[in-house]
This record gives structure tokens, sequence and C-alpha cells, in this order.
């Protein structure tokens, strides 16, 4: 008759659990935030959606991986390269294919970038297959400590301090500098920007560049926790977008906030009821269209 | 931003065919004597796929083309109504029209809750939400116990139409897809031409506009948003009986991304480019399986291509040229600001 209590008992996990869950779910927060930053900035500038965001964050890795592999560079070192790699890649296709379709309706930019990501992510898979490759911890960071209610491994420390750092960073340039401010004023009125003699078009284009280098950085550090392939970067878009439609992407801190949050609840969901951790993301998207459909930071429905 | 949001793709302007009426009659005879007699010139299992994917990408397009909201996600609709035919079939030993319209009513169901959730956003957010429900039903589906997981539902049992015609007999089953690409086409049809339709291409146009004459948009935007859904689910349960197959493949963002393929190449919002999408995605695909994610790279450099310089597509262009040779006095009138009065 009480044969429902053992349920419960296993289903309040132990602390161990739950914090490397805690865990798990702060690191993929640090990504979704470091992405979903990536794509609000491209969007405050160019008004596109880019979903070849993806397949830049794993064109980071996959630079990384390759780097390592066939030129024996590092870790890290290649937090520099692989971001400046993938970010002149971007440069060129932005001024190839995007600032052809800014006048136009915002879907033929995520289409293109659609189509760019496909194109990317084909092409990679062609070569080195579907399958994972991994990509070792750099040796300063193996190992763990002994925080006495869990063991925090370092590189995993690491993640979350570094992305932190760059979200934070990212931030400042935007809503505190003096090249942050033209930004923001472009954002609002770029005719009249230009008219106060900034090269607009050439600002725009490394806005790109730039978000398209954090989702590479974001590729680099996922490169040693998850497995390096072409198929990560379709995997993530998704969940980022639904990160986006959350916070909304009219603020840089609601990125952010959202991002780490989403994490959480979602690592949460791991130790609570493992068989929604996939999907609590889009529920929680659902819910928050019922209640607030601006986002929960944004400012125009 | 609002304005921007609401403002429909320039092409998805490029409208109505400026062609006379009996040209259109010999352009359906023409066609209707091709899908006839298409079994006996190409695989039927071809042709009753494109069949399938046209009716998949003309329903998506009812939405994209007519009310201006571009779905990413069409794929759910399409995708949980093939399970569900698949299941009712196999397990249940349903009739296939049974089977059938179990499958489109659970899409219609799906169409209903995501429409109404995912109408409160416009634009990119649409399109953005859209797919993130989406995912969310191909977890569900990788999930679920009934979905078979990575092996789908395999070897349905195409059964015996109204219990009595077997199925299993190719060409019987080519007719009977046929028909059912027929019936769906012709709701779309009588849709688009319809007074429904005319607020729908209102509301694409201008849609505080549209509200300010007094018409309820947001319910408007649902039932275009519930009836696309349920055609796309009509689709997905009718492909079940052409492949005897329902797998993870219909539900992932790559199927609802290939359905916007084809509308794109074929011509948003013209009432046959999905078709001529369709076919044409259908037959590369076919030709070019052996490439492996050649094809994928190709999908993706047409997206490019048809963004930048084909945005009108295959049937839009037509059309465009059409119009230019019926009016060659006129200086080209590249894009009609608004739709041309009725027929």
């Amino acid at each position: 008759m009480l044969d429902w209590l053992p349920h419960i008992a296993i289903h309040i996990p132990p602390t161990q659990a739950l914090f490397g869950q805690l865990l798990i779910g702060l690191i993929n927060g640090a990504f979704y935030a470091m992405l979903s930053l990536g794509l609000a900035v491209i969007f405050g500038m160019l008004n596109i959606i880019n979903f070849a965001h993806g397949a830049q964050y794993m064109m980071g890795a996959f630079c990384a991986w390759l780097a390592l592999n066939y030129l024996g560079i590092g870790y890290w070192p290649a937090l520099i390269v692989a971001p400046l790699v993938v970010a002149a890649v971007s440069v060129v296709l932005e001024r190839l294919f995007l600032r052809h379709v800014y006048r136009l309706d915002h879907l033929y930019g995520l289409l293109l970038t659609f189509g760019l990501a496909l194109i990317i992510e084909g092409v990679l898979r062609n070569y080195y297959g579907s399958s994972g490759m991994p990509y070792t911890i750099p040796d300063q960071l193996t190992g763990a400590r002994n925080l006495g209610f869990m063991f925090l491994p370092n590189y995993r420390a690491w993640v979350i301090v570094a992305s932190l750092a760059v979200c934070f960073g990212t931030w400042f340039l935007i809503e505190r500098t003096r090249l942050g401010s033209y930004l923001r004023a472009a954002t609002e009125n770029p005719t009249l920007v230009q008219a106060f003699g900034i090269n607009v078009p050439r600002m725009v284009m490394l806005t790109y560049a730039f978000g398209a280098a954090l989702a590479a950085l974001a590729g680099v550090m996922a490169a040693p926790i998850y497995q390096v392939s072409p198929l990560m970067g379709s995997d993530i878009i998704v969940v980022v977008f639904a990160v986006v439609v959350i916070g909304g992407m009219g603020s840089i801190l609601g990125a952010i906030v959202s991002g780490f949050v989403l994490g959480v609840v979602e690592g949460l969901t791991k130790v609570f009821y493992p068989e929604a951790s996939n999907t609590v993301i889009f529920v929680v998207m659902a819910i928050v269209l019922l209640v607030k459909p601006a986002g929960l930071f944004g400012r125009t429905a | 931003m609002t304005s921007a949001e609401n403002a429909a793709p320039a092409a998805l302007r490029a409208r109505e065919a400026g062609l006379s009426a009996r040209w259109r009659l010999a352009l359906v005879a023409f066609f209707l004597v091709l899908a006839v007699a298409a079994p006996y010139v190409a695989y039927p299992v071809v042709v009753m796929q494109a069949l399938c994917f046209a009716l998949f990408a003309c329903a998506f397009n009812l939405l994209v083309g007519y009310v201006g909201l571009l779905s990413f996600g069409h794929a759910a609709y399409f995708g949980s109504a093939s399970y569900i035919t698949a299941y009712a079939l196999k397990a249940w030993g349903f009739e296939p029209v049974t089977a059938i319209l179990a499958g489109t009513a659970v899409a219609a169901l799906l169409g209903l809750v995501f429409g109404w959730l995912s109408i409160r956003r416009q634009g990119i957010y649409f399109a953005m939400v859209t797919l993130a429900l989406a995912q969310m039903i191909f977890f569900v589906a990788e999930e679920a116990r009934f979905t078979g997981g990575e092996d789908g539902i395999q070897g349905v049992p195409r059964g015996y139409l109204f219990g009595a015609l077997d199925l299993s007999h190719s060409l019987l089953l080519y007719y009977f897809v046929l028909a059912v690409f027929l019936i769906g086409y012709a709701i779309i049809y009588r849709t688009i031409h319809s007074p429904f339709g005319q607020v729908l291409k209102a509301i694409r146009e201008n849609e505080p506009r549209a509200i300010s004459l007094g018409y309820k948009t947001e319910r408007y935007k649902l039932l275009a948003f519930i009836l696309s859904a349920t055609l796309a689910g009509l689709a997905g349960s009718t492909k079940v009986l052409v492949f005897q197959l329902a797998s993870l493949t219909d539900v992932t963002w790559q199927m609802s991304g290939d359905v916007v393929l084809m509308t794109l190449l074929g011509g948003l919002g013209t009432e046959f480019g999905p078709v001529v999408g369709a076919f044409i995605l259908v037959t590369m695909e076919n030709r070019l399986a052996t490439y492996g994610s050649w094809v994928t790279v190709i999908e993706g450099a047409i997206f490019v291509f048809c963004v930048l310089v084909f945005r009108r597509g295959v049937v839009g262009e037509i059309l465009a040229l059409a119009r230019r040779f019926a009016a060659p006095k006129r200086a080209p009138t590249p894009v009609p600001a608004r739709p041309a009065p009725g027929p």
C-alpha cells in the first residue's frame, strides 16, 4: 500500500549528484550565454538572426582540433587563433553574402545563414564524418579539487570563470565604452551615425566577425568537454534560439542571465526528472510566451 | 522594429498569376494528364514521395506565402502525424484512411497548441519559436516508447483501403496518394481564393491595417496555422503508406529546413511553386543519394542562391516572365506592391 515511498526516496538525490548536475548545468549555461550573447549582438547590428552561429561555434572547436592534430598548436594558442580564423571566415561570408540581404525582410537573413550553416556542416561532415573526436584537456587544467561537498574538475571551473569574464567583458565593451556607444547608436539610426563620419558598413562587418569569434571561442572552450563533431553546432543552436526567445534580444545582460539560468534549470531537471531534461528549456519557453510574450528582458513584442 | 517585423518579404508580394483562364485550364489539364501517366514513365515510389512532399510544401506555403509567417518547425506536424498513422496501422490494425485521419487529427491538435503559442511573436521570433517547439517534439519522439526511438516504426503494413482494396499494389497506392494530394491541394486552393484567404493576404501586407478594419487577425492567423499543420500532417500520414516507415528523420529540423527550401526554390507565395520545388528536390535527392553529405552542401548552396538572386523561385520567375511577355509595351514592373484584384 505504501509502495510509493521508496520511489520518493530514490528521487531525493544525493548531494554529490545534485551538485554534479548543477555544475554541468552551469557549464552548459556558460555556452548558452556566450552563444546567445553573440546572437544578440549580431541581431542588434545586422538585423539578422544568425543561423550559422552554431556552425561558427563548431568551426571554433574544429579549428582547435585541427590545429592540435596537424600543426601541434595547443589549447592556449587555439583560444586566440581559432576565434581569429573563424572571424576572418565570417568577414568573407559577410562581404560576399550577408550584406546583400540587410535591406530585405529579416527572414531572408535567417534563410541565408541557414544555407551557409548547411554548407559548412556538410563539407566538414564529408571529410571528418559525424562521430565525435576527443580533444584532451590542457595539462595545466587537468585534475580536480575537493570542495568538501563535491569534486570540482579544474577545467570546468576554468570554463565557468572564463565565460563569465568574456560575457562581462562584452557587456562592458558595448554598454560602457565609446566604441560600444557608436555601436548602440548605429543600431538605433545607422544613417545619422554615418553622417557623423563613422564607417557604419565596416562596423557592421566587424560586429559580425566579433559575434562569430565569440561563438568560436565558446567552441574552443567546449572542445575538451563535449566531443568535437561537425554536428555539435546544430545540436546546440536550436536550444540557444529558445534561450534567446526566453530572454528577449533587447538586452545584453538579459542574454547572459537567461543563458546561465536555463543551463542550471536543465541541469536540475536532469537530477529530478531526467526524461524531461532535453525538453525543459522548450517548456520554459512556452510558459514565458504565455506569461510574457516579449521575453523576460525583451523591450518589444 | 515592429513595422519591420510586420513587413512581409518583398518577393512574397510577387503574386497571383496574370495568366488567362484559358491558359490556366490548359495547364491544369496538362498536369493532370502528367500525374495520371507518371507511374508508367517514372518510378512510382519516387513520384509518390514527391507528391507527399509537394503537399507538405503547399501546406507550409499557405502559412509563409499567404500569411507571411515563416514556420521553421513544420516537421513537427509532418512527423507526429506519420508516427501516429504508422502506429495505428501497425499496432492497432487500423484501416488506411482511418489511420491517416488519426494522424492528421493529431497534427491538427498539435497545430492548435503550437500555433496558439507561436502567433504571440512575429517575424524571426516566430521562426525561432516554431523551430524550438518542433525540436521539443523531436526529443519527445526520441524518448517516447511507442515511436521506437532510433529505429522508428518499421515495416508498417499498408493495409486494405476501405477494408477491400489491397494497397500493396503499387499502381493502386499511387492513385490513392495522388487523390490525397489533389484533395489537399484543392483545400489549399479554395482557402487562398476564399474571403478568408483575402483576409490572410491583407494580414500579410499590413497587419495593423487589417486590425483597424476590424479583423481579429490573431484568430485568422491561428486558423491558417491549424490548417497548415493539418495538411502537413496529412502529407506525413500519407508518406507512411508509401515508405511503410515512420522515423526520427521525419521530425528533425533538417526536415523543416527541407520544406522551407522546396517552397523557396519553387516560389514563395505562388500556388504551384511548392509542388515544383518538391519535385526538383526529391529528384535531386534521389539522383545524388550516393554522394552522402554533399547533398546537404548542395541544399545549402541552393538556399544561398535562392535568397541572393532567385527570391521569386522557379514559378515566380516564370510568372514574372509571362507578365512581361503579356505586356511588352510597359516598362518592366519588378514586383507589384499589392496583389492584383481577383481573377
